[in-house]
């Protein structure tokens, strides 16, 4: 049994090893994070426009259903039928007047209520339900659901903080930022990573990887440590939003900077320049701008591209990221083609990020064995975890394993948070 | 029938041999000089949904997505194989062959193992140019959309 004696260190610069590969560990996360007082993104409203317009998702690994009803009111439930345990909606997304299991047609409204069992009072008088089974103790389990600028999150905890409260005013304002206008979806991508899904969160948060394992980024000069940025995170430092200014720093700088830690400078140029151009459309020069909400929510913009991204959990050694890609509704078609564009350098196949796939599995293969060992997380230095104005650091990452600690009940007395 | 189907054959059989080999030139040669490759999620297909994977919507992006594959991104050392099936044509006229062929492409580690990474149908449009067919609009449809690890080298 895990518990708070597992942390070399009271500032969470050394993980063990042993939590990315214990199942017990994975089951715990399920129960205290997943089911537990956090929110997690369901999706977005664009995505269920109309009434009975349903998509299927999941919560760490709990299947979820989320819907509009005909009054326009947004649901979610476990995607479970309360007789068998089985899927009630088998399909990713589609419009209904209910949810009907396949199994033995148990049928429940788009509020998760049970309405109807088939041979409730039996044939002829025989088998069915007794007289005293409560239809109403049957329903689908609801999700207690809250939306923020059109972005949908649910939680299965009665004792989660308001969503408001749990996002932060750090957060809450890049959101505000992110969805200044109706959104579009143009797609959606996933990538299947055979890593624990904690390396992941981890990554979202790593502002010294970026432009190190994503050399596409300094090969083409697009993105550079030296660029004027940093980090923000709420008060509790579960979440983190990180950030870069576009034109903030200059090639001398740029090759003193990366001649000295050995690393190729001397950029290509591409046939295609529009892949690298960035039009600030918010009255900033940000040109990376990412929040990551605790434990699986991550709103991405590199440069005119955006999208949100689910952490989806798959055991223990694999993890999906669920990726949606949008757009703004009124997009003029010009720049629908630029986000298409830029499309190219996120996701799976994406330029500045397909690297992401590679790392979080070399790291999960190689420290499986030895789960007594930890990794180092001491960029930026050890210590109090606080807000940065500068790229080379891995501070997030030490807050988020201090909430994660809070949530497991491995906290040590004195942790830092 | 007009079509040159041998001709056809060999140039599907060319577009994978020359992937797995990684002949990057070769296989850039394949296409017309105004070209356009994308690899798109069969999810987004159905749903009318445009954002794809891999958006080459010109020859010079296409380029670029190569030369930045052999300089700049790094993946899961591989090589690759594929399988690909008979090209059927679906038309033809304008100068133009429309034509799909369905695929299926292995990827084994450095350590042997294999894994099947991709099955999808090729929707294609073919053109005579120099003498010779080649791509001017190659469309992946991807089923296996949840992609394993990443993607790096085209499909």
């Amino acid at each position: 049994m895990v518990d708070a004696s597992i942390w070399p260190a009271l500032d969470y610069s050394r993980v063990p090893y042993r939590l990315y590969h214990d199942p017990e560990i994975y089951e715990r996360e399920q129960q205290r994070i997943f089911r537990g007082p956090t929110w997690s993104l369901l999706g977005l409203e664009v995505e269920i426009p109309n009434p009975g317009d349903f998509r299927t998702t999941c919560v760490g690994e709990t299947p979820v259903i989320v819907n509009r009803d005909d009054n326009g009111e947004i649901h979610a439930f476990v995607n479970r039928c309360a007789h068998r345990g089985a899927l009630v909606r088998r399909e990713l997304y589609g419009n209904a007047k209910s949810h009907n299991c396949i199994y033995h047609q148990w049928c429940y409204g788009l509020d998760g209520g049970l309405t109807a069992i088939p041979f409730r009072r039996g044939i002829r008088g025989k088998g069915g339900m007794g007289p005293d089974f409560d239809m109403k103790a049957h329903g689908l389990t609801r999700l207690k659901v809250g939306t923020v600028y059109g972005a949908i999150f649910g939680t299965l905890a009665d004792d989660a903080e308001p969503l408001e409260d749990f996002l932060g005013p750090p957060v809450l304002a890049q959101l505000r930022r992110f969805f200044d206008k109706q959104m579009k979806v143009l797609g959606y991508n996933r990538q299947r990573i055979r890593g624990n899904w904690k390396i992941y969160a981890e990554n979202t948060r790593d502002n010294y990887h970026a432009s190190l394992l994503h050399e596409f980024l300094l090969t083409f000069g697009l993105d550079r440590s030296t660029q004027v940025g940093g980090v923000k995170m709420d008060a509790r430092h579960r979440h983190s939003f990180t950030w870069a200014e576009a034109g903030s720093d200059d090639d001398e700088t740029v090759r003193r900077a990366y001649g000295g830690a050995n690393i190729r400078n001397d950029y290509l140029a591409l046939q295609e320049p529009a892949l690298g151009k960035f039009h600030p459309e918010h009255g900033d020069r940000l040109n990376i701008a990412i929040s990551s909400v605790f434990p699986s929510a991550v709103f991405v913009q590199i440069s005119n591209s955006m999208a949100v991204r689910q952490i989806r959990p798959r055991g223990l050694d694999e993890v999906e990221i669920y990726q949606t890609m949008l757009g703004y509704a009124d997009d003029t078609p010009e720049m629908t083609l630029h986000r298409l564009r830029q499309a190219n350098l996120v996701g799976p196949a994406g330029l500045v990020s397909m690297e992401d796939g590679e790392a979080i599995e070399i790291a999960h293969r190689a420290s499986r064995p030895d789960r007594d060992r930890a990794t180092v997380i001491e960029l930026g230095g050890g210590g109090a975890i606080t807000d940065r104005d500068y790229r080379v650091h891995d501070v997030p990452l030490r807050g988020f394993w201090s909430y994660y600690a809070e949530l497991l009940g491995i906290e040590p007395v004195d942790g830092v948070r | 029938m007009s079509v040159d189907q041998l001709a056809l054959y060999d140039l599907y059989a060319d577009y994978g041999r020359l992937i797995d080999a990684a002949d990057w030139p070769a296989w850039l040669a394949l296409f017309a000089r105004a070209c356009r490759y994308q690899v798109i999620p069969r999810e987004n297909v159905e749903q009318g949904l445009p954002a794809a994977l891999i958006f080459c919507d010109s020859r010079a992006v296409l380029e670029d997505r190569i030369m930045a594959l052999r300089e700049a991104n790094k993946y899961n050392i591989h090589t690759d194989r594929h399988l690909i099936g008979l090209p059927r044509i679906l038309g033809e006229g304008g100068g133009e062959i429309s034509a799909e062929a369905p695929f299926a492409v292995y990827q084994t580690d450095q350590e042997g193992e294999s894994r099947l990474f991709a099955a999808g149908l090729y929707r294609d449009r073919i053109v005579h140019e120099a003498g010779a067919l080649r791509f001017s609009d190659k469309l992946v449809v991807l089923d296996t959309f949840a992609v394993p690890t990443l993607l790096a080298t085209p499909l």
